[in-house]
């Protein structure tokens, strides 16, 4: 209850500004129809009108929770204008490459733990790596796959893929290195073995850790797959409904689409932090 | 058959000198942590170039590195001007408005505590979604020149910055706090002397994310419209052209750029908080 109404207050506020911030974007094209009809309006119907036009340069809340609406519920999921049917494209593109990110991101970890020669050659380029915009290179990925005859699916995935891949491999190798001397030690004196040492210490204790980087990788795969489909030319999936409302003007489109991408994401990340609590509740490691 | 042969010979020569280097006494000093990572990646250039060459793959799916290293050295001008348009303009003058306006932020939300309880879960909640996806709008309102690109990394950076900002100055104990009540320090001084140094650290983890989102904001911002110069255009037109070398090159300056502006941060986070644990040696 304590921040429930502040948050709400905050929403609230954004939610005003945004109305305002519309009189003033919109009222130019609402001054130039008017005088190009020769009418007049009072100051009332200016304002309402600011917030109904049909490509506004800034569409007020009600206008996209109403595209939204359309496109989610209304449509069928497989026509080409339903949202769910561009959200499931966009999903399915961000679920393959996050999973393939993710086991050789936890592969590699495993190895550089294991192998000080691996980890000495490529921990430093893996960390390096999280300094760069990677996804540069998305439009080459996409137009060299097409050129080769992949196309669809799995480019998209291949950038969701590498996004997520470098934060896995970086916590991960942090996580699986958590276990202190002291608990290295007991194993030792338990006479287990280096795999035994593996599954029963290093693994479990590298959750907390995997989670936050899951957390990050996901969101980064979202990111990957919506870019990843701006070279294709704007066929399906919601990077695509960006780019074709870019290129109509349909403002309230490319609202709507960003407002979808959110949820996606919000929707994503929720759940994983939901899987981090189960598990790490029931391993005992978070009451 | 025999590239293959070559490749797997390279690979063997340069996997061998890093394990015995990995494996020596002299394997925790300097020069060979530096030397292990570049012996790695130089082993990779050569099999690259030696793969492509060997089976002669086309230029249009991988050109080979010494082609690449030719074309950066060739078109030095272009990827001048490219990284002035992206870098300078676009994401450093959006990184230091959003950063700046991040922190003022900050200092006032953690003024009143019904600011704070209402505006950082809604900033938590801003900072994982793909803000990216506001280019096309910012492009649309700001035009195609560095301003648009300039909106969208302060957007970017704008939540991950306040979120750490209001966290640090929440860093301080009760008893530090009641010292500076007892030298009688106002809210400005306590601010300055206390809780602002108290905050770098936390501050400069945001930053620290803040400068690779500023590079990714900028660069994608400009597939979605730029003006005939910026690295997000040149990468999406010599696509097109496919001019991979091209592509290649401007990747190169973005990966040194990235890490550059990273690696100042880094140090300037160094000089700053050189009294917190995690910088003494």
């Amino acid at each position: 209850m304590r921040t429930v109404f502040p948050v709400l207050t905050v929403i609230g506020v954004i939610v005003a500004l945004w109305y305002a911030a519309c009189i003033p974007m919109n009222s130019p094209w609402t001054i130039q129809q008017l005088e190009r009809a020769g009418k007049t309006m009072t100051v009332t119907e200016h304002i309402a009108d600011t917030w109904a036009q049909e490509r506004p340069r800034l569409p007020a809340p009600h206008q996209v929770f109403q595209e939204l609406w359309d496109t989610v519920v209304m449509k069928k999921i497989t026509s080409k204008r339903s949202l769910v049917y561009h959200g499931w494209i966009t999903l399915s593109a961000t679920l393959l490459g996050f999973g393939i990110g993710t086991g050789l991101g936890i592969l590699l970890a495993v190895g550089i733990v294991h192998s000080r020669a691996m980890d000495m050659s490529v921990m430093p380029w893996a960390i390096v790596s999280q300094t760069i915009p990677i996804i540069a290179i998305a439009p080459m990925i996409i137009v060299v796959l097409y050129s080769i005859g992949v196309q669809g699916l799995l480019p998209k995935a291949f950038i969701s893929a590498y996004l997520s891949f470098f934060p896995v491999v970086v916590g991960m190798v942090k996580g699986l290195r958590s276990p202190d001397a002291m608990q290295l030690d007991l194993l030792r004196t338990y006479y287990a073995s280096s795999a035994q040492g593996f599954w029963k210490l290093r693994l479990p204790a590298s959750l907390p850790y995997l989670f936050a980087s899951l957390k990050i990788g996901v969101a980064a795969s979202l990111v990957g797959a919506i870019v990843g489909e701006l070279p294709t030319g704007a066929v399906r999936g919601l990077g695509a409904r960006l780019l074709a409302g870019s290129y109509y003007g349909q403002t309230v489109q490319i609202w709507s689409a960003l407002f979808a991408a959110a949820i996606l994401a919000a929707g994503l990340v929720a759940l994983i932090g939901l899987i981090e609590r189960i598990t790490l509740r029931r391993m005992g490691m978070r009451t | 058959m025999s590239t293959i042969a070559v490749a797997l010979v390279i690979w063997a020569a340069g996997w061998m000198v890093n394990v015995r280097l990995a494996n020596s006494t002299v394997a925790n000093t300097r020069p060979v942590k530096l030397l292990v990572p570049a012996i790695f990646g130089f082993t990779i250039l050569v099999i690259w170039e030696v793969v492509v060459r060997g089976f002669g793959v086309p230029l249009v799916i991988l050109p080979p590195p010494s082609m690449i290293a030719v074309r950066f050295a060739d078109s030095l001008p272009t990827l001048w001007t490219d990284f002035v348009q992206t870098f300078v303009k676009g994401a450093l003058s959006g990184y230091v408005m959003g950063c700046s306006a991040a922190v003022l932020v900050a200092i006032v939300v953690d003024r009143y505590d019904f600011l704070r309880r209402g505006l950082l879960p809604v900033g938590n909640f801003m900072a994982a979604l793909p803000i990216v996806g506001t280019a096309p709008i910012l492009v649309m309102w700001f035009g195609f020149d560095w301003q648009s690109k300039a909106a969208v990394v302060i957007i970017m950076v704008f939540f991950p910055v306040l979120v750490n900002t209001v966290a640090g100055l929440r860093d301080t104990s009760a008893m530090q706090r009641d010292l500076m009540r007892t030298y009688g320090a106002s809210y400005w001084q306590t601010l300055f002397k206390l809780r602002l140094p108290a905050a770098m650290p936390f501050m400069f983890n945001g930053l620290k994310i803040a400068a690779t989102l500023a590079l990714v904001g900028a660069i994608v911002a400009e597939f979605f419209g730029s003006p005939t110069r910026g690295m997000g255009f040149r990468i999406s037109t010599s696509v097109g052209q496919l001019a991979l070398d091209m592509v290649w090159a401007e990747i190169v300056v973005a990966a040194l750029a990235g890490s550059f502006f990273y690696g100042a941060i880094a140090l300037l986070e160094k000089g700053v908080t050189f009294w917190h644990p995690s910088q003494r040696k």
